[in-house]
């Protein structure tokens, strides 16, 4: 009972957070140029014609008759439809059939960071200071130093003349998922790497760890019944937030392989200044960051009994 | 046999030697002036007790330990140099130039890399080696202000988050509210709001940034504000003031050092994403995030890939050294690896 209250609480308040967003995004749509509205047709119109389309968008109205006019619809249950991206087509269908390609290159690319970028982790603290730590810290030092515009060039330079692999998405050549999925779970595998090697190190010196290996475990077995385990705790916290952000998707990597995907959307919805597509967006990324928090702790919670949430910390 | 007669001849030895002593003490009388009064000197009794630990000489120690990190800070250092006396170096072209043949009329376009242009030119006949150094210097400047920007309102807010307690809710929400909209959406419209130029550029980045920042101060503020020599200099009547600046920032400097230094590459990064996606600098004015753009224009032919790889390389030589002297800073700092 506590934890439905919890949750409640913390949805309401979130509920308030989204609310100063959406309400700020769209007081900044409108403090841009009237001109962007119209596109390139811009020098063709004459200025009649202008404002009757400013009017039919409802864009002359004074900007809090707007801004209510939005919440009035939205608490309806509408988002509107697009004004610019694709005329008078609801921005819903617009986004799910992009959030769906988006959403399956994510979670290839989720799977492969976590296949490859625990293990790695592991066996980087297994041989600390032997060549393949090296190897490892290299790597993560040049994923995370490097720009992520520069190596995704150069995976796809290398990638299609070398291997001969499709250089652009497909949909139907299986191995036009190669290149974009590496692309995309390079970043990933890099802090997942990073972040198991330094938390094996941290623990293999914990007491608990010395009692395991004194009472004859393995040190292979001590990683995956005891450290494991526990290291899976933080992760279940970040699992469902990463899941749903795969949905957004990634600018640079879907416009490089032309994947009809999320990732570009955002950008090109705010050059053409399609103030429905924007909102609907901003709203469902917050929504999504709001609910990936709450469930991460939730299922933190789940996997560590020691963990509660309703209980507050006493400060000093 | 041997040992045995050993033993007994040490035996006689010590039997002799408290002969000889009480002898010897009957005979002398013990005077004053055989004692010497030593002086009294306060140096030298400090000398015993001070270990001669100094936090920062330790530091510069382990940091200048490493032969890679010493390595890697002369390369930068001589890049840097090399960046800002570049222009003032005998032979070197204007970067925004366009270089036309005097015979045919025509540009030099897309000429490969020879000794007349060391990184060949671009698709209108710029010469590309004195473009990037052009482009470096402008993507160091827009890191290195936007870094330093960054970390001064982030330490201000941070401190003021994390020591006010009063107060502690309400920049909390301020923080969800800036977290929850995405920073593109943010960027691109105050871009457009604001005209791209560098000075946007700058004031975009740290407008971004600078709540991060904050929230990480604010954290390690917490840890130290309630310490007991903290408890015990508010109890003496310290102010807030003194207390932060005095007694917990000087705490938190190779932290504060390491983000800024880290802002650089990451700043270098968002000036190459943000002209990806069309908020770039003006194309008269070189940077590395234009360099890189108009080598990805022309990636396809394999003979002008020159014109994407040497500003790739640039910067990833620049990003890389950055990052890696930043963490051999921040392992470097950390007393528990000083001996």
């Amino acid at each position: 009972m506590d934890m439905v209250k919890y949750c409640l609480g913390r949805l309401g308040r979130a509920l308030i957070t989204m609310a100063i967003v959406l309400s700020i995004v769209f007081l900044l749509m409108r403090l841009l140029p009237v001109e962007g509205y119209f596109g390139d047709r811009s020098d063709a119109m004459n200025p009649k014609v202008k404002e009757q389309v400013l009017k039919s968008l409802g864009l002359l109205d004074p900007w809090y008759v707007q801004l209510k006019n939005f919440w009035v619809d939205l608490f309806h249950g509408d988002l509107g439809r697009s004004i610019v991206y694709r005329k008078n087509v609801p921005v819903m269908d617009i986004i799910l059939p992009k959030a769906k390609y988006s959403f399956q290159f994510g979670m290839a690319a989720l799977v492969l960071e976590k296949v490859i970028g625990l293990p790695l982790g592991v066996l980087m603290a297994r041989y600390k200071g032997k060549a393949l730590d090296k190897f490892g810290n290299l790597y993560i030092l040049i994923i995370n130093a490097v720009p992520a515009a520069v190596y995704y060039l150069l995976i796809q330079l290398g990638g299609s003349s070398l291997f001969g692999v499709s250089m652009l998405y497909k949909p139907t050549d299986p191995t036009s998922w190669i290149l974009p999925t590496i692309s995309l779970s390079l970043g990933g595998i890099a802090s997942t790497a990073m972040w198991m090697r330094r938390y094996m190190v941290d623990q293999m010196n914990m007491d608990y760890i010395k009692l395991a290996r004194a009472k004859g475990m393995t040190s292979s077995q001590v990683s995956f019944r005891h450290v494991l385990r526990n290291a899976f705790i933080p992760m279940a916290q970040s699992l469902p937030a990463s899941i749903l952000f795969t949905i957004s998707g990634s600018l640079y990597v879907e416009s490089l392989y032309s994947i009809p995907g999320m990732g570009g959307l955002l950008v090109t919805a705010i050059q053409r200044q399609d103030n429905t597509l924007v909102q609907a967006m901003v709203l469902i990324y917050s929504a999504i960051s709001v609910c990936g928090l709450l469930l991460g702790d939730i299922a933190m919670m789940i996997c560590d009994p020691r963990i509660k949430l309703t209980k507050k910390g006493g400060s000093r | 046999m041997g040992i045995f007669s050993q033993l007994h001849l040490k035996n006689r030895v010590y039997e002799n030697m408290a002969a000889d002593l009480e002898t010897s003490a009957t005979e002398e009388q013990v005077t004053d002036d055989m004692f010497k009064l030593a002086n009294h000197d306060i140096k030298e009794a400090e000398q015993t007790a001070f270990s001669g630990y100094s936090y920062w000489k330790s530091t510069l120690k382990v940091f200048l330990g490493s032969k890679v990190t010493v390595f890697i800070l002369i390369f930068l250092a001589a890049l840097l140099l090399f960046t800002f006396i570049q222009p003032l170096l005998p032979n070197q072209k204007d970067p925004i130039e366009i270089f036309v043949n005097p015979e045919t009329g025509i540009q030099y376009k897309n000429v490969q890399p020879n000794s007349e242009f060391w990184f060949g030119t671009n698709t209108i006949g710029q010469d590309l080696w004195s473009r990037i150094w052009s482009g470096t210097r402008t993507s160091l400047f827009i890191g290195l202000c936007s870094g330093v920007a960054t970390a001064i309102i982030g330490i201000a807010a941070g401190c003021v988050w994390g020591y006010a307690r009063k107060w502690d809710r309400l920049f909390t929400e301020i923080y969800n509210i800036f977290d929850n909209i995405p920073y593109t959406v943010l960027r691109m419209l105050i871009t457009y709001i604001m005209r791209p130029s560098l000075g946007t550029m700058i004031f975009v980045m740290c407008l971004t940034g600078w709540i991060g920042m904050a929230k990480y101060i604010r954290n390690l503020i917490l840890i130290y504000r309630d310490r007991e020599f903290n408890l015990a200099s508010r109890c003496l009547g310290s102010s807030s003031f003194k207390i932060i600046t005095k007694n917990i920032l000087p705490q938190l400097i190779s932290v504060i050092m390491l983000e800024t230094a880290l802002a650089i590459p990451g700043a270098i990064g968002s000036e190459v994403f943000l002209t990806y996606i069309g908020l770039g600098l003006p194309v008269s004015t070189p940077s590395l995030g234009n360099l890189i753009d108009e080598g990805r224009a022309v990636m396809m032919v394999a003979s002008q890939r020159y014109q994407l790889f040497f500003p790739v390389i640039v910067v990833s030589a620049i990003t890389i050294s950055f990052y890696a002297l930043g963490n051999a800073f921040a392992d470097a700092s950390d007393p528990r690896n000083h001996r």
